[in-house]
């Protein structure tokens, strides 16, 4: 066990106070999960913070080298990023057909862009919902779990399952749209507006919501891009960098919608009012995409392209998408004659963005760690993978 | 920037740091490098205003199985949208890696996890300790290597089957 | 004899009136957070709409283990709970719940209330520092931050009203706001007295640790505060103060302001039994504000509640009662 001697004196003026080390979590309502938090404090000011992680540790890699095929490694791929699976998903399947080089009909195309971006909503209202609980507003929450239901419930009726899909396979989908979906899908782009305005008008607007997280945890542009941040961390920050216009995969470069930023309305750009507010406007723009997906769906046949066997050829491929919390990367070494992969590294958003946690929450108060933890939006079973 | 082109420059100005340059690998070209030199040249990579690589997406460490261990560098370059790949392989038995902790902020848990779990000593890295695994995990023992044999006991419990 | 008998039976009805609210709105709380978050809450326990669920509440609070950490100073972490709701229960002695009743009629009623809830800053600082937790403590030290600087814009305003009435006997000023709705004290002095009762409200809220005061539990940051480690019926003593401290500042409010028992019309329905009825309804009216409150709003950090309460509430409160006491005057 690594202990940690601080031996820290902070000195204001002639007063001398000691240092206090606090330990949030692991089991603390506000660290999301299972993360633990070092916090070395001076009364209610943070002097340091060391994060420790792994409590959640499931073996993904060396699970995804045990496997019999590629296919077996999708559902582990869903218990990383366990609030946006879809997401997860999306990113190792074409991270895979890269590598064999398989094209997928069209249809397939746009319903992975559909379920894609209707998990990006679910897990933005998930993340605000968390963010308002963090600073004492317990009624968003449930009002995003609410409209949260709805997109589960589109999930529920496509596949089967509400949380962990195994959906997106290699090559196609598990299961077709069923008959219900359009209209059911129209009935939740209908309403779903309304729902984010009133979001809006509780807690986004909200001044002691303001108060609470502008000038808060304030990320700079370059730090973000030095510590690899990404998604609306990144883009909290100012940066206009998203991969679905970046380096677009799927068809993402037939719709149109926006890459929001943080413009520092409220207080400082990269603050933490900022990044909440850019998965605010991320969801309104996925709703643009889900409306032209729609509409420009073609009919096909989601199963034709499955091949009987994927035996990609001996080769590595480094595939990323981006999921909600910001850039997912798959790492895929294949040695060309077995059927499982040699080597799966995955590179998730949430264990890059916790890294940044330290930087900038040293000199803020406990109460705004809770905000600045809340505005990264981790998922632990991604950080421990 | 095509990868080819990155490779000349590097070329050009780290000659004897190179060891492999693969143009037609499946998906796409790499350069391997000497494991002492990495750290220069990724701050080559980073600081030269037409390379401008300043974002690594990603840091993973390999067992290739055939007692070499490897560390592959994703990197990207926000400014000019390019993308290159770097590897250095070292021997498992004396895997010494330069650390690039320095170069991007980012490297600093990826190198954490590939010291985790596969032993790869990053030399100058200000905090290398386990991250993912306990702290109580024994020494020497690095669970993605591909002869890892899972413990008969953990802590003095027996671990299940 | 039968004094003491009067006594004892004068103590002991605000102890029933605290038992049968708390249970009363420990359903409402529930029901108004459920209705406010689009659900139902509870639906079950006794028949109509979960109605015996606060029951069942307190009786397995009542069953829960007794568990005192083992670094605790075990007297004090014992004593805590109990000096919290006693102060505040003592607190209802001076309350005028009807024209003909009141458990102990002061001639200084407003300031015995006003000292004797200073005692659960104790309580409280006692069951924090004694729990021998570091989220107890950091809680304990914001909540006695808090109260006693939200002690002086809620003096002051009480003060304010002192001014205008020119008593400090409840009874008394209940009986200076009989004539029904216009001789209320919120509407003498406009737009004074609003602004006096706006200003108490608020500081009222930061006094019983209610949303967006409510950082002392905040259970995002401190997991629940100065009451971290209690179980049982120790932890329950907490709640019961919270809520009977709620109805307190709620009640003071309605006699400070709102007439007390009086009847909003006059003479109309204004028998000591209907005065009951006023009364109750005017201070669960505010209770009720403060439950909508809770479930609207997220909580302010430290420094900003500071903030409010000496750079905002404390100086308007200051001209607040300088203009009534002049109007007084000039009267």
């Amino acid at each position: 066990m690594a202990t940690f001697e601080i031996t820290t004196r902070s000195v204001r003026g002639d007063l001398k106070t000691d240092t206090m080390i606090l330990n949030m979590g692991p089991q603390h309502p506000s660290t999301h999960g299972v993360l633990r938090l070092e916090l070395v404090v001076d009364g209610e000011i943070i002097v340091d913070v060391i994060p420790h992680i792994g409590y959640l540790h499931r073996c993904f890699e060396k699970h995804a080298e045990q496997m019999t095929n590629y296919q077996q490694v999708i559902p582990y791929v869903d218990r990383m990023d366990y609030v946006a699976a879809m997401g997860n998903e999306l990113a190792y399947v074409l991270a895979v057909e890269k590598l064999m080089g398989l094209e997928v009909p069209e249809r397939v195309q746009y319903i992975r862009v559909i379920m894609a971006e209707l998990q990006r909503i679910a897990s933005h209202l998930l993340a605000v919902g968390t963010y308002g609980l963090d600073l004492g507003a317990f009624t968003p929450f449930l009002w995003c779990f609410r409209e949260r239901e709805k997109i589960l419930d589109l999930f529920e009726i496509t596949c089967g399952a509400r949380l962990l899909y195994n959906y997106i396979w290699v090559g196609g989908l598990s299961h077709d749209l069923p008959s219900e979906f359009g209209k059911k899908l129209k009935d939740f782009l209908k309403t779903f507006p309304k729902a984010l305005k009133e979001i809006n008008d509780l807690l986004t607007f909200n001044k002691i919501f303001i108060d609470r997280t502008a000038n808060i945890g304030v990320l700079p542009p370059d730090v973000a891009i030095n510590y690899g941040c990404s998604g609306p961390m990144l883009r909290g920050s100012g940066v206009k960098f998203d991969l679905r216009k970046n380096e677009p995969y799927l068809v993402y470069d037939r719709f149109e919608f926006d890459v929001p930023v943080g413009e520092g309305k409220m207080g400082t750009v990269g603050d933490c009012w900022d990044r909440y507010y850019v998965r605010v406007r991320e969801m309104e723009e996925s709703l643009k995409i889900i409306e032209q997906a729609w509409e420009q769906l073609p009919p096909g046949d989601v199963h034709s392209a499955i091949p009987k066997k994927v035996r990609p050829p001996q080769g590595e491929v480094y595939f990323r998408t981006e999921n909600p919390r910001g850039e997912i990367g798959f790492y895929i070494i294949s040695d060309g004659h077995s059927a499982s992969p040699f080597r799966v590294k995955a590179r998730a958003p949430s264990f890059v963005n916790l890294s940044v946690l330290p930087e900038i929450s040293r000199g803020y108060m406990i109460a705004d760690l809770v905000a600045i933890l809340g505005s990264v939006d981790i998922v632990l079973g991604e950080v421990d993978r | 920037m095509q990868a080819s082109e990155i490779y000349e420059r590097i070329k050009s100005k780290f000659e004897d740091a190179i060891v492999e340059f693969k143009a037609d690998a499946i998906v796409e070209p790499y350069l391997e490098v000497k494991p002492d030199k990495v750290k220069d040249i990724c701050e080559f990579l980073r600081d030269e205003p037409d390379l401008a690589f300043d974002y690594l997406m990603c840091l993973s460490g390999v067992d290739y199985g055939d007692g070499t261990l490897g560390v592959v560098y994703h990197i990207y370059s926000m400014k000019h949208g390019h993308r290159f790949v770097l590897k250095v392989k070292v021997s498992v038995n004396d895997p010494v890696v330069q650390s690039v902790e320095s170069v991007w902020k980012s490297a600093d848990w990826h190198e954490r996890e590939a010291y985790d779990m596969f032993g790869i000593i990053f030399e100058g890295h200000p905090d290398l300790r386990r991250i993912l695994m306990p702290y109580d995990w024994p020494e020497g023992s690095y669970p993605l290597r591909k002869d890892f044999q899972v413990p008969e006991f953990y802590n003095g419990m027996k671990v299940p089957y | 004899m039968p004094e003491i008998f009067n006594m004892l039976i004068a103590s002991f009805i605000p102890l029933l009136f605290i038992l049968i609210y708390a249970v009363v709105i420990l359903w409402v709380e529930i029901k108004v957070a459920s209705h406010v978050q689009d659900r139902l809450g509870y639906m079950y326990t006794g028949g109509f709409h979960g109605i015996a669920q606060p029951i069942a509440d307190l009786l397995k609070l009542l069953t829960k283990e007794h568990i005192t950490p083992a670094n605790s100073d075990k007297i004090f972490f014992t004593l805590a709970p109990v000096l919290v709701f006693a102060s505040s229960y003592a607190a209802y002695a001076a309350l005028p719940f009807t024209s003909t009743f009141i458990a102990a009629n002061l001639n200084v009623g407003i300031f015995y209330i006003i000292a004797i809830t200073s005692f659960v800053v104790i309580g409280i600082l006692m069951a924090g520092w004694s729990s021998n937790n570091k989220y107890s403590l950091l809680g304990a030290m914001r909540s006695v931050a808090q109260i006693v600087s939200y002690e002086i814009p809620t003096v002051l305003s009480i003060l304010t009203v002192v001014v205008a009435v020119g008593t400090l006997n409840l009874q008394e000023i209940c009986e200076i706001q009989k004539g029904g709705i216009s001789s209320w004290n919120i509407f003498k002095y406009p737009p004074f007295m609003l602004i006096t009762f706006l200003i108490y409200f608020t500081a009222s809220l930061a006094e019983v640790n209610r949303t967006p005061f409510d950082i002392p539990e905040a259970e995002s940051e401190l997991v629940a505060g100065y009451h971290t480690e209690y179980t049982g019926m120790k932890f329950a003593m907490f709640y019961l103060a919270e809520y009977a401290n709620m109805f307190l500042v709620s009640g003071i409010a309605a006699i400070l302001f709102f007439g007390g028992w009086s009847s909003p019309f006059g003479k109309f329905l204004s028998s000591p039994g209907w005065g009951v009825f006023w009364f109750v309804s005017k201070g669960l009216f505010f209770v009720f504000l403060q439950i909508m409150l809770r479930w609207t709003l997220p909580r302010l950090r430290v420094d900003q509640l500071m903030y409010v309460s000496w750079k905002v509430l404390t100086p308007i409160s200051f001209v607040n009662l300088m203009m009534v006491g002049l109007w007084a005057i000039l009267k």
